[in-house]
């Protein structure tokens, strides 16, 4: 019971991370971006690539996970993304969707359609007991750093002066500008570190959610449910939602697993019907 | 169509009835869209050996129309459409295996059970924005897969509906090997539900949809009950992509969970948009050029052609769609011209 509880707390964790880069573009700079898990598919891989074929020690790999989705979102934010920003949600849709496809087809072209394998050090592997409640070791592991990524991420926005740019470009981009900030940079940067986050997701959450080329199509809705469903007003919206989501999934598969991802969906159009702005917003 | 013309009550009569004329003028036929259809049937008649492709040209091109109904016409977006191409290809498929294997009756039961779907459906869409609308439909399609997948003792699963077996068409035309009958079949389907959507989209119903789709609260304010016209447009848009999903069953005789998949609703997105949502042949030129498009990239690269259907979409959209839109619409507007004006 425990078990299943910290087990979805640490999915809950990982969809955080992985989604909270599509929080800040799609929940504060309404830009509908599907192709959110391409990016987290660009880390997962890059850990791959780099353990398979370099050798490198898993926990090694993670900041390359972090830097090459990174540098992947901030390069294709200046060339790709940033026209799409005016137009219509159906224009932006259609444009992510193209991505997603193109990235799903090149993944299988490069890497093959298997699923890829990720192996864990010694030190992360098997469980131990706390107060009678097995506890896998990565799982706590994973826990403690996408619990660190959170708070990082609401000290920045709260704390620092380029979280309140990003707050102020994000609210009015017109009066940020005349006010001296940046607006296209702090984009470009905050659309870089989410991207980043992505991959770090991808690359951490290899083991516990797979990963194969079709991996930004089999979570894209989860990451836009996390998003829908915890609202955008601040971090902990999104933070709330995910882990609601990790625990209410992972306890669904394994008490009713004839119902599956049912839940899940049927959760989050009775959010969207009865608080279309999420569950976790404070009115405006 | 006269009643709801009628609501102004100080309407003198010349005015009435010069707008009378005026639907009566713009429903009649051009030349370019009866070339058009003579054309469509003339193409599976010169090749009969492309039969089956003909017929998923046919398919896709009703399902393009039922989401230009509300896409096009009411402005309304939506990433689900799946879902009801699916519930009528399930509906046409059970149907045919435990009550009867007679083509129509299956084609309307399937057309029935998608648009119950629809109608209910319809009141989950109308409040919020384009991105909540997208979100829900979405979901709603994904919650339709999984309950397929969940009930697999119903539905087959993943294995699929097997054992379709249908009755031949009106009780004389069998269903072939070589797809002639359903190339046929899917076309004189095509075409009847064509013309109830000219139909709709030239009444002063349709007309209402545009004012509603261009600003709602203007139509508000001008008498639109813009709700209820979105409830109903949405219901009808549902029936046509069940029946889509009905000849689909029908004609392959199998369903597979593949109909509901989430790919679906975005291909179709791709087939209307290269068409042109916004005008009744966008949906089925779309559907021609997405065919033959995949058919040629599948011979190509079997396996990745995906991806270059997913750089046209991007292509497509950072070429600024509405420029295209705008270059077709002259022609657009002498293709749909009625006989007699230019």
């Amino acid at each position: 019971m425990l078990t299943i509880l910290f087990d979805g707390v640490a999915y809950g964790m990982l969809l955080f991370v992985l989604a909270s880069g599509l929080a800040v573009t799609l929940g504060l700079m309404n830009f509908v971006n599907l192709a959110h898990g391409a990016f987290a598919m660009a880390g997962g891989y890059t850990t791959v690539i780099l353990m398979q074929r370099y050798g490198a020690p898993f926990l090694a790999t993670l900041p390359l996970a972090f830097l090459v989705p990174a540098a992947l979102g901030a390069v294709l934010e200046r060339v790709l993304y940033r026209p799409m920003y005016e137009k219509s949600p159906l224009d932006q849709v259609l444009f992510s969707i193209g991505l997603v496809f193109m990235s799903v087809a090149g993944v299988d072209y490069f890497m093959g359609s298997q699923q890829q394998l990720v192996r864990l050090p010694e030190a992360l592997q098997g469980r131990f007991d706390l107060a009678g409640v097995g506890i896998g070791k990565y799982r706590a592991f994973v826990i403690a750093l996408c619990g660190l990524i959170a708070l990082a991420l609401q000290a920045t926005l709260v704390g620092t002066r380029f979280g309140s740019r990003l707050r102020a470009a994000v609210d009015d981009p017109r009066v940020a500008r005349g006010l001296g900030v940046d607006v296209g940079l702090i984009f470009s940067a905050t659309f870089a570190v989410g991207s980043g986050l992505a991959g770090l997701g991808g690359a951490l959450g290899a083991e516990m959610l797979g990963l194969d080329p079709n991996f930004p199509l089999k979570f894209m809705i989860y990451f836009l449910i996390v998003v829908t469903v915890g609202g955008a007003s601040n971090i902990a919206g999104p933070f709330l939602a995910a882990l609601l989501i990790g625990v209410v999934d992972v306890a669904g598969k394994y008490y009713a697993p004839q119902f599956g991802a049912f839940i899940i969906y049927g959760l989050m159009i009775a959010v969207l019907l009865l608080r279309p702005n999420g569950l976790f917003a404070r009115a405006r | 169509m006269s009643a709801s013309l009628a609501l102004t009550p100080p309407l003198d009569r010349p005015l009435a009835e010069r707008i009378a004329a005026r639907f009566a003028a713009d429903r009649r036929w051009g030349w370019g869209e009866i070339l058009f259809w003579v054309a469509a049937v003339g193409a599976p008649l010169a090749l009969p050996r492309a039969a089956l492709l003909f017929n998923e040209i046919a398919i896709l091109a009703l399902f393009a129309l039922s989401l230009d109904l509300i896409l096009g016409f009411a402005g309304i977006v939506s990433l689900g459409h799946a879902a009801f191409l699916g519930v009528g290809a399930y509906t046409a498929g059970l149907f045919a295996l435990h009550v009867w294997d007679d083509p129509l009756a299956g084609l309307f039961a399937g057309v029935v059970a998608a648009g119950v779907l629809g109608f209910l459906a319809s009141f989950l869409i109308l409040r919020g924005t384009d991105l909540t609308r997208l979100m829900v439909t979405l979901g709603v399609a994904q919650l339709l897969f999984e309950l397929a997948n969940t009930f697999s003792d119903v539905t087959g699963g993943a294995d699929g509906l097997q054992g379709v077996a249908m009755g031949p068409v009106l009780g004389l035309f069998r269903f072939d090997i070589r797809g002639h009958v359903a190339c046929g079949y899917s076309l004189a389907v095509l075409f009847a539900l064509f013309v109830i959507a000219r139909r709709i989209a030239k009444s002063p119903f349709g007309l209402s949809l545009r004012a509603i789709r261009d600003n709602r609260l203007r139509a508000s304010a001008t008498g639109v009950d813009a709700n209820r016209r979105i409830v109903v447009v949405y219901t009808i848009s549902a029936a046509f992509a069940g029946a889509a999903g009905a000849l689909m069953a029908q004609t392959s005789q199998f369903v597979s969970l593949d109909v509901l998949d989430f790919h679906r609703s975005a291909d179709l997105m791709l087939a209307l948009i290269v068409g042109g949502p916004g005008w009744l042949y966008g949906g089925l030129i779309g559907a021609i050029v997405f065919k033959l498009l995949q058919e040629a990239l599948a011979s190509v690269t079997p396996q990745y052609w995906q991806f270059w259907i997913g750089l046209l979409l991007v292509l497509f959209v950072l070429g600024g769609r509405e420029r295209l839109d705008l270059a077709l619409k002259s022609l657009r507007g002498r293709f749909a011209a009625p006989r007699g004006r230019g």
